[in-house]
Order: C-alpha cells, then sequence, then structure tokens
C-alpha cells in the first residue's frame, strides 16, 4: 500500500513544508501587529513572485503529503485498495492543487 | 473447583475457522501455574477435543503463543497469577491470523511473509569453504545479534495494529530477520533484502507504534530493527541519484 517512492514523496514533502509553514506563523503573527485587513494582505502578495513561489510551493508539497496521508487512513480504516485507493489519492492530491492553486493565483497574479 | 473456591474461570474461544464462541471451565489452581498448563488442564481433564499447539515448554520454540485477556503472550512463559483478572482467564487464538481450531492459529501467512521480506540467509560460501571467524565486535554484526533470538512465535505479529489495518503488511518478525541477515556479513544479496522490504507490504507502512517491541517475549526491538531497514533504503535512494 505505502512503498518506498510514496514514502520519499511524504517524507521530502514535509521536509519541504517544515520551513513553509515556520515561514507562514512568523509572517501571520507579524503582519497583524498593526491590525489586518484586506488591503494590507493584498498589498504584500499582488504581483509578488516570491509569495507566489512561497505559497505555490506550499500548495504543491501539501497536495502529496496529505493525498498519501488520507491514502494510508482510508486503506487501514476502510479497507479501500487497487484502482480505488489510487483513484482516490489522485482525486485527494488534484483537488487539494487546484483549491490551493486558485487561492494563490488570487491573491498574487489574478 | 469454582472461582468461589480458588478455582480460575477460564473462557476459552471454540470453534473452526473464524467462527465459534467462547466456552467456560473450571480450572483448580495451583502454584506456578502457567497459562499453557490450565489449556493443558482442560484438555486433559475436561474435554480431549480442545486444539492447541505447544511444544518445548520453555519459552524456545515459539510455538505456544495465544491471546490472553486481549494480550499476545508465549503461554509456557506467562504466570496465570501475573496476568488473571481477579479469577479470570480468556484464551484465544492469535489475532491478525486465520483460525485452525479452537486456540490453533494458521501461522502460514506469517511464514509467507517471511519469504516474501527475503528474510532467509543467502550463502556467499558453501560448505566446502573454511569456516570463516566472523568479528562479533562490529557495528553491523552488533545490529545483526540483537534480533538473532527471535523465535518466530508471532507475539509481535498479533500485536501489530498495522497489520490488522493493511493485512499485506510484511509485520515486525519478518521484517527483523531480513534486518538482521542484512546486517549478517556471510549474507551474499544484502540489496535483494532492501528490494524486497521496499515493496507494497514492506517496512515503510510501519506506523512506529511499537507494539511488536512492547510484547515481545524475548525483548526483543523489531521496532529498531525497522526503522534501520527504513533508514537504509532511504539512503539508498540518495546513493543511486549520487551514482547515475
Amino acid at each position: 500500500m505505502l512503498d518506498l517512492r510514496l514514502y520519499m514523496a511524504q517524507r521530502l514533502s514535509a521536509l519541504i513544508m517544515a520551513p513553509l509553514v515556520i515561514g507562514h506563523i512568523a509572517v501571520m503573527i507579524y503582519a497583524i501587529q498593526g491590525g489586518l485587513s484586506v488591503e494590507e494582505i493584498l498589498g504584500r502578495t499582488q504581483g509578488s513572485f516570491a509569495w507566489f513561489a512561497f505559497y505555490g510551493l506550499f500548495v504543491l508539497a501539501v497536495s502529496i503529503h496529505a493525498a498519501i496521508g488520507l491514502r494510508v487512513i482510508v486503506h487501514e480504516w476502510l479497507g479501500l485498495k487497487g484502482t480505488g485507493l489510487q483513484g482516490f489519492t489522485w482525486a485527494v492530491a488534484i483537488a487539494l492543487l487546484v483549491l490551493g492553486g486558485r487561492s494563490v493565483w488570487a491573491v498574487t497574479f489574478a | 473447583m469454582s472461582a468461589e473456591n480458588g478455582g480460575l474461570t477460564v473462557e476459552v474461544w471454540r470453534g473452526v475457522g473464524g467462527v465459534g464462541r467462547f466456552e467456560t471451565f473450571e480450572v483448580p489452581r495451583q502454584e506456578s501455574q502457567t497459562v499453557l498448563d490450565v489449556v493443558s488442564w482442560i484438555q486433559q481433564y475436561v474435554d480431549p477435543t480442545l486444539t492447541y499447539r505447544f511444544a518445548c515448554r520453555v519459552g524456545m520454540c515459539g510455538s505456544c503463543a495465544m491471546m490472553v485477556n486481549g494480550v499476545p503472550r508465549w503461554t509456557c512463559r506467562t504466570h496465570v497469577g501475573k496476568v488473571a483478572t481477579g479469577d479470570s482467564l480468556t484464551v484465544e487464538p492469535l489475532r491478525n491470523l486465520p483460525v485452525i481450531k479452537d486456540l490453533a492459529a494458521d501461522m502460514d501467512p506469517f511464514f509467507d511473509k517471511w519469504v516474501k521480506a527475503e528474510a532467509m540467509h543467502h550463502p556467499s560460501e558453501t560448505r566446502h569453504d573454511p569456516i570463516r571467524a566472523v568479528d562479533t565486535g562490529t557495528e553491523a554484526r552488533q545490529q545483526a545479534s540483537a534480533g538473532i533470538e527471535c523465535i518466530n512465535c508471532a507475539v509481535c505479529y498479533a500485536a501489530c495494529d498495522t497489520v490488522a489495518g493493511n493485512p499485506d503488511y510484511l509485520g515486525p518478525a519478518a521484517l527483523q530477520r531480513a534486518w538482521t541477515l542484512y546486517n549478517d556479513e556471510r549474507e551474499a544479496n544484502p540489496e535483494a533484502i532492501l528490494d524486497a522490504v521496499s515493496g507494497n507490504g514492506g517496512c515503510h507502512n510501519c506506523h512506529s507504534m511499537g507494539s511488536c517491541t512492547q510484547y515481545c517475549p524475548n525483548e526483543l526491538n523489531p521496532l529498531a530493527a525497522i526503522a534501520g531497514l527504513k533508514r537504509e533504503t532511504t539512503k539508498r535512494v540518495f546513493r543511486r541519484r549520487k551514482d547515475a
């Protein structure tokens, strides 16, 4: 159910997520000091390639990491296997990638 | 001889295959009585059709493991006084394995997985070669020696929740033997072992919950062995990339 390839994909995506989570939380704490507004957030992110890359990579890593994690849970607790399990894994990955990707695009270059 | 006057009330799983029920027996208590003594007493004095498995009675053969009050144990070395809740005891066949009859579990899936994990010695020399001394001081040999006392009792396999949820998972015993052989300098094909434990049911399915190590009657540490396999298979990914 989980071979070396999926195991590595999940561990490496976690490795990418760890500093990004810290960066995300650090910016959140810093940015709300003087109150929080839509203008302020968009002012920071819009047109910024750096923020696009930061959250784009975050979304990609989350999509891979969460899809594999949910694959394990669904297999062990609901008994889903074979093509169904494969389909579920891809569906979760693509759904998270599309949802997250749209959000990142919306606050950067849309 | 009932529980009221110093006896033991024992619930024993009876049945063929997966179908069955608990049957209650009253068994006299004795000093230093083991769970295997209890089961043997029932078979000898009450019901000769009770099916169970044992051989050595001294914790060496690994054939008498059963679930005792919901916990996998080697019954020949488990004292009733230490595990009974009051005057009652529940004995069932090992978890995570098909049941043949009563307390005898079918060990085939357990041993099939040892083969799947390549947990068998690939000889690097023949019987005609002179015997070579093995250096016992090396780190690899110490890793190998740490798991060498496994008696194949399947207690770890029955304790493992990952096996329960994922029937293809090779399980702690097979993976520990694979790790032992991987670290043995006489092993001719350690790469084949890493390949075998990297597949669908391989070591990467382990959640490191540690029930194997907690319940191993020989106090071995399959959890550490599986972590070792994860480490070596991961290292090999980067090594291969460097060599490519």
